[in-house]
C-alpha cells in the first residue's frame, strides 16, 4: 500500500468534539454568544436518580385506585389574610406573554384553572386572556418591571418577586426584536422590533434588607392580603432561602438549572446554577434550620417533567412545584405537526427551515415557533388554539396527579404531602450526595456518613 | 370628614394606608395629614385618588409609591425609592431623595427640590421627574420613556442603555452610559423643559439646559457593539 492509499485517520479529540468547534467556528463568524430557549441539555443529576422504596411488610400501603390520597395543597399561609388553595401541587410556572402567544397564555390559564391549580404572568405583565382564563393567577414583579402596575397588583391572587431564575441565575431576560409585535412593546412601554434586554437586578432595591421593605410595600399596597412568593435561581440556595424567609416571604420558590427560559445565552443555560436535585435538598435545609419548615412553603421547579418527578420533589420536601417546559411540551413544543381544524398538519418544513427538526429545536428566541407556542406572529400563533391547547395541558396535569397519587398510595400515604425523605433511595453517587438520600441497598450518604 | 390627621409616633403604619385606600378611595377625606413619619417605610402606598397627603418630615423608603391619581409632598427628606412605579399623580420631596427616586415611573410628575441619589429614575416608563439639585450615579439607566430634568450636574453613566426617555440637564455630566449622547436642544425641547420647571415650581433658563437621549445603537444585537450591551 503506498503512502497515498494509507486510510485517513479519524480520531475525534475529546476536548475538541464536533460541537465544540461548531462553537468556536460560530463566536468567530459572528462575534456574539449564542442566544437559545428552552433549558440544560447537558447531562445532570436528577430526579430519574432516585426510586421511592414502596409498601411491603414494614410499611402498609393503601389500595392503589380506591382509598382517598388528598392532594390539596395550601400556600402562602405565613402572613397572607388570603392563601392560595390549590387541589393539586403542580403549578404553571411564569412564562412571559411575549415569550408565548396569547392563544398560549390563555391555555394555560383554562388548563390550570379545570385542574384545579395556578397560572403565573411573566416578564412583561399580565394579559386579559390570561386574567380572566385564570382562576388563580400569581403575578410576577420581575427587574424589569414590564407592565408592572398596582392595579394588576390587586387583580393577582398572589405576587412573586422574581430574584432569579433557574436558567440565568445573575442574568436579565431578553425578548428578541422578531417578537416585540406592536402589542408587546405597548404593554412593555418599548419601541417594536427591537432586541429588548431586561435588567438582571430589581431597580428598586438591593439585598435582602431592602428586599423585606419592598415586600413590606406590596403587603402595604395590597392590605396583607395576597401571599407573597420569592423566586430564586438556583446557586447558593441554602442561603438564599433563608435570606428569602429572613425578607418576609410566604412562599419561596426555587428554581434548578434545569429550568427553561425562552431565550438566554447558551453560557448560561448549561455553565450557571445547580442542578434541582441539590436545590431542593438546600433550600429544605434552610427551612428546617429556621424551624420555618411549614410555616414558609416550598415550590421547586426546573426539569419537573412527570408524576414521578412531582412525588420525588414532595418526598424531599417541596409542598408544590412549578412546570414550564413540561407544559409547553404537552401544548405541542417539539412535536411534528399541530392540530387545527381537526386534522393534524405537518411542520417539520418549518423547523428545517429554522435548521432544526421535532425533538431538538430550543428556537423559541426566533418568534417562528413551528406549532405556534413561542411566537408572536398571528399566523403561527393560530396553529395553537386555546381550546386545543388547554385540553392537552389539562390531560397531562391530570395523568401527574394520578401518577402523583399512585406513588403516594403505594407508599401508604393518604396525602401526597406526607411523602417523606425516607420513602427514596439513590441510584447513583452524585444523587445520593446531592439530595443527601441513601445509596440503594445501603445507609450511605455521600459526605453525611460513613458507608 | 375634608381633613383627617394621622401621628405615626401613635398610629400603625398599617391603619394609616388602609385609610387611605378605603375611606380616601371613597371620597371621604380629601386631605391627609401625617406627622411624625420619622423615616418609616412605605407610607402612603398604592394610593388611588385625588386625595393630598402631607408628609411632615423625612420618609422612609418607598414613599408614595404606585401612586395613582393622588398628590403627595414630603416635607423633610425622602429614602430609596420615593414614587417608585407611580402612575399619575405628584410626589413632591421638599429635601432630598436618597436611590431608585422614580424607578420604573409610568406616570405623573416627582420633583425633588434638593439632590436625588444613585440611580434616579431607572427604568422610568414615562411622566415626569424634576430635580432641584444634583442626581448621582447611573439616573435614567434603562429609562424607556418619560422626561427627565435635572438642574444640577449628573454623576456617571448617566442614561446608560437609554431607550426613549428623554434627559434635559443643566450642570455638569460627569460621564454617559453606552450609547447615551447629547443632542441639540430644539424649540420644543425648550418649552418642554419651561412646561415642567414651572410645574415644578422652578426658575431656570431652558437654554441653560442640555438634551441627552438615545443614539439607538444598542437596539439590535451587534458584534460590533464592543460589549457595550
Amino acid at each position: 500500500m503506498s503512502s497515498h492509499d494509507k486510510p485517513i485517520a479519524r480520531e475525534a479529540s475529546y476536548g475538541y468534539d464536533r460541537q465544540t468547534l461548531d462553537y468556536i467556528r460560530h463566536a468567530a463568524a459572528h462575534g456574539l454568544y449564542e442566544i437559545r430557549g428552552m433549558g440544560a441539555k447537558r447531562a445532570l443529576p436528577n430526579f430519574d436518580d432516585l426510586v421511592f422504596l414502596g409498601a411491603s411488610l414494614s410499611r402498609y400501603p393503601l389500595e392503589g385506585y380506591r382509598e382517598k390520597c388528598s392532594t390539596k395543597t395550601v400556600l402562602g399561609t405565613r402572613f397572607a389574610s388570603k392563601p392560595i388553595e390549590l387541589d393539586i401541587p403542580i403549578t404553571i410556572a411564569g412564562m412571559s406573554f411575549g415569550s408565548l402567544s396569547a392563544n398560549v397564555k390563555e391555555a394555560l390559564g383554562r388548563a390550570a384553572s379545570e385542574a384545579g391549580t395556578s397560572t403565573t404572568t411573566g416578564d412583561g405583565g399580565m394579559t386579559e386572556e390570561e386574567r380572566q382564563s385564570s382562576k388563580t393567577l400569581v403575578y410576577q414583579c420581575l427587574p424589569s418591571r414590564y407592565g408592572f402596575n398596582p392595579d394588576d397588583v390587586r387583580r393577582a391572587d398572589a405576587i412573586e418577586m422574581v430574584i432569579g431564575q433557574g436558567a440565568k441565575p445573575g442574568g436579565g431576560g431578553m425578548l428578541l426584536g422578531q417578537k416585540v409585535s406592536a402589542r408587546v412593546a405597548q404593554m412593555r412601554t418599548l419601541p417594536p422590533g427591537i432586541d429588548q434586554r431586561s435588567a438582571c437586578r430589581h431597580p428598586d432595591w438591593t439585598g435582602p434588607d431592602d428586599l423585606a421593605i419592598k415586600i413590606q410595600e406590596l403587603r402595604e399596597l395590597t392590605d396583607w392580603e395576597k401571599p407573597i412568593y420569592v423566586k430564586v435561581g438556583a446557586t447558593r440556595t441554602f442561603n438564599d432561602v433563608k435570606l428569602a424567609v429572613h425578607a418576609g416571604a410566604d412562599v419561596v420558590v426555587v428554581d434548578g438549572m434545569q429550568g427553561g427560559t425562552a431565550a438566554t445565552q447558551t453560557c448560561f443555560i448549561e455553565h450557571v446554577g445547580i442542578p434541582t436535585l441539590a436545590a431542593v435538598r438546600q433550600a429544605v435545609d434552610a427551612l428546617e434550620d429556621l424551624n420555618m419548615k411549614g410555616t414558609v412553603q416550598l415550590i421547586v421547579s426546573g426539569g419537573i417533567r412527570s408524576g414521578p418527578d412531582v412525588a420525588k420533589a414532595l418526598a424531599m420536601g417541596a409542598d408544590a412545584v412549578s412546570i414550564g417546559q413540561g407544559v409547553l411540551i404537552a401544548l405541542g413544543c417539539n412535536h411534528d405537526s399541530y392540530f387545527r381544524n381537526g386534522a393534524h398538519h405537518d411542520a417539520t418544513a418549518d423547523y428545517a427551515a429554522l435548521g432544526t427538526a421535532p425533538g431538538y429545536c430550543h428556537h423559541c428566541h426566533t418568534g417562528k415557533c413551528p406549532v405556534g407556542i413561542t411566537t408572536q406572529d398571528d399566523a403561527l400563533a393560530q396553529r395553537l388554539t386555546p381550546e386545543v391547547g388547554a385540553r392537552h395541558l389539562k390531560n397531562y396535569l391530570k395523568t401527574l396527579t394520578m401518577e402523583l397519587t399512585t406513588l403516594a398510595r403505594a407508599c401508604g400515604k393518604q396525602n401526597v404531602h406526607h411523602l417523606e425523605p425516607e420513602d427514596l433511595v439513590a441510584l447513583t453517587v452524585e444523587a445520593a450526595a446531592m439530595a443527601r438520600i441513601p445509596l440503594a441497598g445501603t445507609n450511605w450518604i455521600p459526605g453525611a456518613s460513613a458507608i | 370628614m375634608e381633613r383627617m390627621s394621622f401621628d405615626l409616633a401613635q398610629t400603625p403604619l398599617r391603619e394609616l394606608n388602609a385609610f387611605l385606600h378605603r375611606e380616601a378611595s371613597a371620597g371621604r377625606v380629601k386631605q391627609v395629614v401625617v406627622t411624625h413619619p420619622d423615616g418609616a417605610h412605605n407610607i402612603a402606598v398604592g394610593l388611588d385618588c385625588p386625595v393630598e397627603v402631607e408628609i411632615v418630615g423625612h420618609a422612609g423608603y418607598y414613599a408614595g409609591g404606585m401612586n395613582k391619581l393622588a398628590s403627595i409632598t414630603v416635607t423633610g427628606s425622602a429614602g430609596t425609592g420615593v414614587a417608585e412605579n407611580m402612575m399619575s399623580g405628584r410626589v413632591h420631596v421638599k429635601g432630598f431623595a436618597s436611590n431608585g427616586a422614580g424607578a420604573s415611573m409610568h406616570g405623573g410628575l416627582l420633583v425633588i427640590d434638593g439632590d436625588a441619589g444613585l440611580r434616579c429614575g431607572i427604568s422610568l416608563k414615562g411622566g415626569d421627574i424634576v430635580v432641584g439639585g444634583s442626581v448621582g450615579s447611573f439616573s435614567a439607566f434603562m429609562a424607556q420613556a418619560g422626561r427627565m430634568v435635572i438642574c444640577g450636574d449628573a454623576g456617571d453613566a448617566l442614561g446608560d442603555s437609554l431607550y426613549e426617555a428623554v434627559l434635559y440637564v443643566k450642570g455638569r455630566i460627569k460621564s454617559l452610559g453606552a450609547d447615551a449622547r447629547i443632542e441639540a436642544m430644539t424649540e420644543a425641547d425648550h418649552a418642554t423643559v419651561k412646561a415642567l420647571l414651572d410645574a415644578a415650581g422652578m426658575a431656570h433658563d431652558p437654554r441653560d439646559f442640555k438634551r441627552v437621549a438615545s443614539a439607538r445603537n444598542l437596539y439590535h444585537w451587534n458584534a460590533d457593539a464592543d460589549q457595550e450591551y
